[in-house]
């Protein structure tokens, strides 16, 4: 017979913000109470199974308009691979001119997303 | 004589470039103004998602958003100055409106019989919320820390303290964390979270950041740099309980203490203010008490949602091609929308009956269980809860409005 573990998460699907309990045996999910509709139910069980996250950061970018460009996951990725992600992109420069929507980085970490550019970067010539 | 332009459009933001794209759509003769080297406004640095949703129903980042209106304005070739700062604007007459703008060329005097004034907020700094103590380097407000990080790619510390829990200080401390800081705390005077419930789980809960409410700082100590911060719990009339004093050490201290609309040039011209919103009192065309000048986004009120904000833009475009029009805003007769119970601001502030009109407002406190209660008009709306961190925004219908003689007041009751 396996543990059961008590998870407490507040809903965030809309600004009403549902406290919800879910009971959990092992892998499986045995009770969820306090949602208030079936998307805060949905919401509650992606959160204790495999809660996911879009990752966001600015990364360097060389002879740029300004010294970066905002780069984002283009979906959701596993909460536990977000330091993972920010590690890879506090390493990464890239040369300008970048555009919006542009991959940084295909396949970030195995996560299945990619590193996309979400504000463009328009190239400069140095002041000689 | 004909004036140079139909619109100026003063502040290349959201609302801006929403309002001037409208104007151009609708044939009016515009010119923007931006002070700032480049277009777009704070939500360049915003990389964060949750943009759009409404007006788009995408959600984005604030900087996937503002290029969309970026690369539209300047697809259309609508003519703008950057780096041009406004240093009046003179109601000369009801038609003509006559400004001088400083820009890198020169000093220029322009008239245009409009003006849509969309110059957003400044952020409520350390000296207006009552922290005492040293002046050391390592204090800033949250959207200088949020420039030096996103556009400038500068860390600003390591151990940081964010004082206020509304969303732009929620989303610095999740910003900090990720880059590897220490977010020691945030601290909130309020009894409960200023953002928006999302941001306290996505941006606190996540990354194990304590919050502390009902508690202020009351002094920053730091010869040099920042070294600590004093914080005590208050009472429920936001007073400081004496023997609850604690300190935290940390470098960086993140003021996040809410906006201001930034008006400075408006009220040098004369525009009425209302004491709740900082804003312009306005009518449903979002004109402020100067005929043909229009106010939109945070100048007129601080928002939410960037959707709103453009929202008020396109409105402010379509009411200054109203007024170009007739003239002058044609109603004659206007119901005053006034303040009940639980209602801290409302916009706008005079409505004519003429039109279906969106209102904002926002709650003094929270309740749960409620109805909007119209009297006047025997309207109600029932909600499942009133937040002030959530702005209310509500259609009212014409054949609504003109019920009433001349007030419609809005108030929050309790269901029985």
């Amino acid at each position: 017979m396996s543990e059961i573990r008590h998870f407490k998460l507040t809903c965030i699907i809309c600004p009403l913000g549902c406290e919800i309990e879910v009971k959990m045996e092992g892998d499986k999910i045995v009770e969820i109470t306090g949602f208030g509709c079936p998307k805060g139910r949905d919401y509650a069980i992606q959160e204790v199974i495999a809660p996911k996250r879009v990752v966001m950061s600015v990364i360097k970018v060389n002879k740029g308009d300004f010294p970066t460009v905002s780069v984002k996951t283009d979906k959701p990725v596993p909460k536990e691979l977000i330091p993972v992600i920010m590690k890879e992109l506090a390493k990464i420069e890239v040369e300008a001119p970048v555009k919006i929507g542009q991959v940084i980085i295909g396949n970030v970490a195995n996560s299945g997303a990619n590193i996309i550019a979400t504000r463009p970067s328009r190239k400069v010539l140095p002041v000689s | 004589m004909q004036n140079d332009y139909d619109v100026v459009v003063i502040g290349g933001g959201p609302a801006g470039l929403a309002a001037a794209i409208r104007a151009r759509e609708l044939g009016l003769r515009v010119l923007l103004l931006e002070n700032r080297e480049t277009l777009g406004g704070i939500p360049l640095q915003c990389i964060h998602p949750g943009f759009g949703l409404h007006y788009f129903k995408e959600d984005l980042t604030g900087t996937e958003f503002i290029y969309r209106f970026i690369y539209k304005f300047l697809d259309m070739e609508i003519e703008h100055y950057t780096g041009a700062h406004v240093v009046s604007i003179e109601p000369f007459s009801d038609l003509e409106k006559r400004l001088r703008v400083v820009t890198s060329k020169g000093v220029l005097d322009i008239t245009t019989t409009t003006v849509i004034y969309t110059t957003g907020a400044r952020e409520r700094h350390l000296f207006e919320i009552g922290i005492t103590g040293h002046r050391p380097a390592g204090v800033y407000t949250a959207g200088e820390a949020q420039t030096m990080m996103d556009i400038d790619g500068i860390m600003p510390g390591k151990e940081i303290v964010i004082v206020g829990s509304g969303d732009v200080g929620l989303i610095m401390a999740r910003r900090f964390a990720l880059e590897g800081a220490h977010v020691k705390a945030v601290i909130e005077i309020m009894s409960y979270p200023g953002g928006l419930t999302r941001n306290v789980v996505q941006c606190l809960q996540d990354f194990g950041i304590p919050l502390y409410l009902s508690h202020a700082v009351t002094r920053i100590e730091g010869t040099t740099k920042v070294e600590k911060v004093i914080l005590t719990k208050v009472d429920e009339n936001l007073r400081p309980v004496p023997g609850t004093e604690k300190e935290i050490e940390c470098d960086t201290v993140v003021i996040a203490a809410g906006l201001v609309p930034y008006l400075k040039v408006l009220e040098r011209a004369g525009v009425i203010i209302d004491p709740a919103t900082k804003g312009p009192v306005v009518n449903e065309h979002l004109e402020t008490s100067i005929p043909g000048i229009f106010v939109a986004g945070n100048a007129l009120v601080i928002n939410d949602l960037v959707d709103y904000v453009v929202e008020q833009g396109e409105l402010a475009a379509e009411s200054a091609y109203l007024y170009i029009q007739n003239k002058g805003i044609p109603t004659k007769k206007w119901r005053k929308l006034v303040k009940g119970r639980n209602i801290r601001l409302i916009v706008p502030h005079y409505l004519s009956g003429d039109n279906d009109v969106i209102i904002y407002a926002r709650v003094q406190k929270p309740e749960e269980n409620v109805k909007l209660h119209f009297p006047e008009i025997n309207k109600e709306i029932k909600l499942p809860f009133v937040k002030p961190a959530e702005m209310i925004r509500i259609k009212l219908r014409k054949e609504d409005i003109t019920k009433a003689k001349d007030k419609i007041t809005m108030e929050v009751v309790l269901n029985e």
